[in-house]
């Protein structure tokens, strides 16, 4: 086959199946460490164990994918050196500069209190343990911040410009700030933290359903909606401003998303399309339910657009990107995710305004809480429909604009990207169903209420006795 | 300016080989401990040896990361380049390293414990391998065009020289990993490792042995520089100065010293390193491509220093916090 000799279609499907892979730990870890921090914070605020034990709980989870995270984050780290070596060259000063930054500050400060926050309890006061918690936190968020900044510059690059094939840069605080990054940062930062508390009132719900530490549960659900008022509609607005920004500086990624092949003028209306099935051998779409002069609307609120929308037909074939279908799909996979979780959230608050979310009554809620439990991993669906809009919507283009993808890559034997895209293949087939499989024994084994709470109050001292006579904290830490 | 355009990537070589040398000493030893856990007969022994890596493997492995970003940040043509011509042997490390870390989550909840726990050793043993291969190959030199760019085959990394490095690498992580136990364990599991790391002394001194003989003869541009004063003379004091610490390790060893070896191991490490610093300066591809071919434009490597240079010392900072905090011997293992 074709394919299996095209080293550049190879490294890309390596790349894309990394990432891909990558992306489903992070997400949890990052908005999950948020949510460590409130509970943490309440232990020491009120002294009430249950909090505690939601730290204790939740954080099991946080660790069995913090590791698979880093364990996956690391070919991301190579590969851009393995293979895509003339992109690197090419781009190192500031690319290059920035996945330094990430790795330095960021992960280097999540991985530095990590061990204190895990088997820390009991060897340090509850402040320097609250303190690692909120560093790992930091440290996650951080690292988003700046991978978002690599990203976003690779969608709009600022502050230099292309000089015999490298970039040079002039203007490095421009080149950060690039037009994309603000935005970008904010929805993913939005994403992570939605995707994270949809999962962990999942799980409660779960837990409710089948009666098992029903109060204990309630009270998570409870932080849970409390903090996601916020965040849906938040993420809608937030990804709404990501569509503008992406229909001002990659219309051919518009065009893409909206599958839209003729160009609408200014100062009239244009349809938007919902639903549509392209056909790319064609240049139009094949079958297609549109809403009229539903574009102005969504890309301006109002009816005649003021500035043209251009279709995939203004450019050349080798000048947008293909899989139209894809990405079509997948922004609209993302923003009807977007809806239907801000909706759920909608509902819950009303169950809860109503009183119905009181212990007696929320076991009778069965589909209240199915719901919650159906939209756990609705989250991780938008996020990868978002990285796939994104990242396959910047077709041809690595560096938008700048550098095409057939350039960037490195010439490699096919045969050894083969190799090590089917080792990728099977290595993470296999550790996704191990680690559901590990996750879901966490759950079923549900929470330890009977660990012996640490430093009980007063205790707020380091202790400085000799090592040898602090004892071991691990045998109790196992048993949770 | 011109001060400037060589100082600068100088430094980065420097700030490069310290990542270099805290990830080889640091993940050495947990390298070494899982590569250890093979040998060791019962379970609870292998349990141990995890347990005393629990909370730090993750810390250690990030230097890995660091040295990568750093590399790539301030030399893009080194990190192309020489990625692209290991790219065999770095995933076979990415690989062995992937197994390591999921060893150590899955562990935790699996009961069958044995399984993760031989995925561990091997994990570290592939990674060290493909650490070795990497190491070798780079120092024997890689075959590139006047650009840079990889010019070489698949199978230029395997051959006996840089086997020789690879057998010698794991050694010396074994070397170092039974002395950070010997830190850690004690009773009749701390004199296992007392005899392994006199072993392992004796197999790394033989193998450093060999690649010093081996190295001068072989490349030509190693030899001008090693015997060209003023280098010559520190080229004949690092040897002096490793026999005395394999002597003072060794008798350390016999005393039964319980930190000493630990400290004695570090400083061959660290001696092994600055010779080898010194023959490849100013290579980032040995004598191929200097470190001011492949430097970042000079803005890059001061924004780079600006933010990292400033971050080492926090980050030792809270290294070193994390050890104090988990000081002292582990007893049990966590089942
Ligand atoms: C900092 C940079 C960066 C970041 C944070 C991401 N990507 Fe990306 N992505 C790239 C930088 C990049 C790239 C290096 O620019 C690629 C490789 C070749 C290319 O053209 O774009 C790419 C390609 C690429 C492709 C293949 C597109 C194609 O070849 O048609 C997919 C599906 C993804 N990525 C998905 C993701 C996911 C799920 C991510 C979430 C973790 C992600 N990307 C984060
Ligand atoms: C393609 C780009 C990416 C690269 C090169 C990359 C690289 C890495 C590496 C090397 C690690 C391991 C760090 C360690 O050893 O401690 C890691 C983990 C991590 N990555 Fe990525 N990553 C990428 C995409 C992302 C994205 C998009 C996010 C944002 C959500 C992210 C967030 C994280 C976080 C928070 C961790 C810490 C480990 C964890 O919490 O699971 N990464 N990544
Ligand atoms: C109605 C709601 C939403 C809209 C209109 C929307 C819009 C967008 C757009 C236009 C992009 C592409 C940006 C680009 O290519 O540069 C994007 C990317 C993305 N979306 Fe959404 N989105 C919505 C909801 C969500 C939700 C609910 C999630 C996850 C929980 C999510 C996660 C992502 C991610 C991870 C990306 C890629 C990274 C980024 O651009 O920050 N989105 N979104």
């Amino acid at each position: 086959m074709d394919i299996f000799s095209n080293t550049v279609a190879l490294s890309r499907m390596q790349f894309a199946l990394t990432a891909t892979f990558h992306m489903l730990w992070p997400v949890l870890t990052t908005g999950m460490s948020i949510y460590l921090v409130i509970v943490e914070g309440l232990w020491i605020k009120t002294r009430r164990p249950e909090y505690y034990y939601h730290a204790r709980f939740w954080s099991k989870l946080f660790l069995l994918n913090f590791g698979i995270g880093v364990a996956s984050g690391l070919p991301m780290e190579f590969q851009f050196g393995t293979n895509w070596a003339p992109f690197s060259e090419a781009v190192g000063d500031f690319f290059g500069s920035i996945l330094g930054f990430e790795a330095s500050m960021a992960f280097m400060l999540e991985a530095g209190f990590l061990g204190i926050m895990l088997f820390g309890w009991g060897r340090v006061s509850p402040l320097i343990h609250y303190l690692a918690t909120v560093m790992v936190a930091f440290g996650a968020n951080l690292s988003t911040f700046w991978i978002l900044v690599a990203n976003s510059w690779l969608q709009t690059p600022a502050g230099g410009e292309m000089v015999n094939g490298k970039f040079i840069v002039s203007d490095y605080f421009q080149a950060i700030l690039n037009p994309f990054m603000v935005k970008s940062v904010a929805h993913m930062f939005l994403a992570t933290l939605e995707t994270s508390l949809f999962v962990i009132g999942g799980i409660s719900a779960w837990y409710i359903l089948k009666q098992r530490h029903q109060a204990f549960f309630t009270q998570s659900l409870k932080i849970v909606l409390a903090t996601a008022i916020a965040v849906t509609p938040l993420q809608i607005y937030v990804g709404h401003l990501s569509a503008e920004q992406v229909a001002q500086y990659q219309p051919t990624k518009l065009a893409a998303m909206e599958s839209k092949w003729e160009s609408s003028p200014a100062g009239q209306p244009a349809d938007w399309s919902l639903l549509a099935i392209p056909d790319e051998a064609n240049e139009r779409n094949k079958w297609e339910i549109t809403i009229p002069n539903g574009l102005g609307y969504i890309l301006e609120f109002r009816k005649n657009l003021t500035v043209p929308v251009l279709g995939l037909k203004a450019w050349v074939k080798t000048d947008r990107p293909k899989m139209v279908g894809l990405i079509y799909y997948c922004f609209r996979i993302m923003s009807g995710i977007g809806f239907f979780l801000a909706g759920v959230m909608l509902w819950s608050v009303l169950q809860w305004l109503l009183g119905n979310l009181s212990p007696e009554k929320i076991e009778s809620q069965k589909w209240f809480l199915r719901t919650w439990i159906l939209a756990a991993p609705l989250g991780y669906i938008a996020v990868e429909s978002g990285w796939i809009v994104r990242c396959v919507g910047r077709q041809p283009w690595t560096l938008y604009g700048q550098i095409r993808t057939a350039d960037a890559a490195s010439h490699l034997p096919a045969s050894n990207v083969l190799t090590s895209l089917t080792f990728f293949a099977v290595v993470y087939s296999v550790l996704l169903v191990t680690t559901l499989y590990f996750a879901s024994k966490i759950i079923g084994k549900g929470p330890n209420l009977e660990l012996p709470l640490p430093g009980l109050d007063g205790q707020f001292v380091l202790n400085t006795a000799p090592a040898e006579s602090i004892p071991d904290q691990r045998p109790v830490e196992a048993q949770q | 300016m011109d001060a400037l355009l060589r100082f600068l990537p100088q430094v980065w070589f420097i700030i490069l080989g310290l990542f270099l040398f805290l990830y080889v000493m640091l993940d050495g030893f947990d390298l070494g401990v899982g590569i250890l856990s093979l040998t060791s007969s019962d379970e609870e022994r292998r349990s141990i040896l995890m347990t005393s890596l629990g909370n730090i493997w993750d810390a250690n492995e990030t230097w890995l990361v660091v040295m990568a970003g750093a590399l790539f940040g301030a030399f893009p043509l080194a990190y192309g380049t020489i990625l692209t011509a290991l790219y065999m042997p770095i995933f076979i490390m990415i690989f062995g390293l992937i197994f390591r870390a999921v060893a150590f989550e899955f562990r935790e909840h699996s009961t069958h414990k044995f399984f993760w726990n031989y995925a561990f050793g091997a994990g570290s043993f592939i990674a060290a391998l493909g650490q070795g291969f990497a190491l070798g190959s780079v120092i024997e030199g890689i075959s590139v065009d006047a650009a840079g760019h990889f010019t070489g085959s698949t199978w230029d990394w395997l051959d006996w020289r840089s086997t020789l490095v690879a057998i010698t690498l794991i050694q010396g992580y074994v070397l170092i990993g039974s002395t950070y136990l010997i830190l850690k364990t004690e009773g009749e599991l701390q004199q296992t490792h007392f005899r392994t790391a006199k072993i392992a002394a004796i197999t790394t001194f033989i193998g450093a042995v060999l690649i010093t003989i081996v190295t001068p003869i072989f490349y030509e541009a190693a030899r001008t520089r090693l015997f060209s004063a003023p280098l010559v003379y520190v080229f004949v004091a690092i040897p002096i100065l490793g026999l005395l610490l394999i002597g003072l390790l060794l008798t350390s060893l016999d005393r039964q010293e319980e930190r000493t070896p630990f400290v004695w191991t570090i400083l061959i490490f660290l001696l092994s390193f600055i010779g080898l610093g010194l023959i490849v300066f100013p290579y980032v591809i040995p004598n191929q491509i200097t470190i001011y071919q492949a430097a970042a434009s000079p803005s890059a490597l001061v924004f780079m220093l600006t933010f990292v240079g400033v971050l080492i010392p926090i980050m030792l900072f809270y290294n070193i916090y994390n050890y104090i905090v988990f000081r002292g011997k582990v007893v049990t293992s966590i089942d």
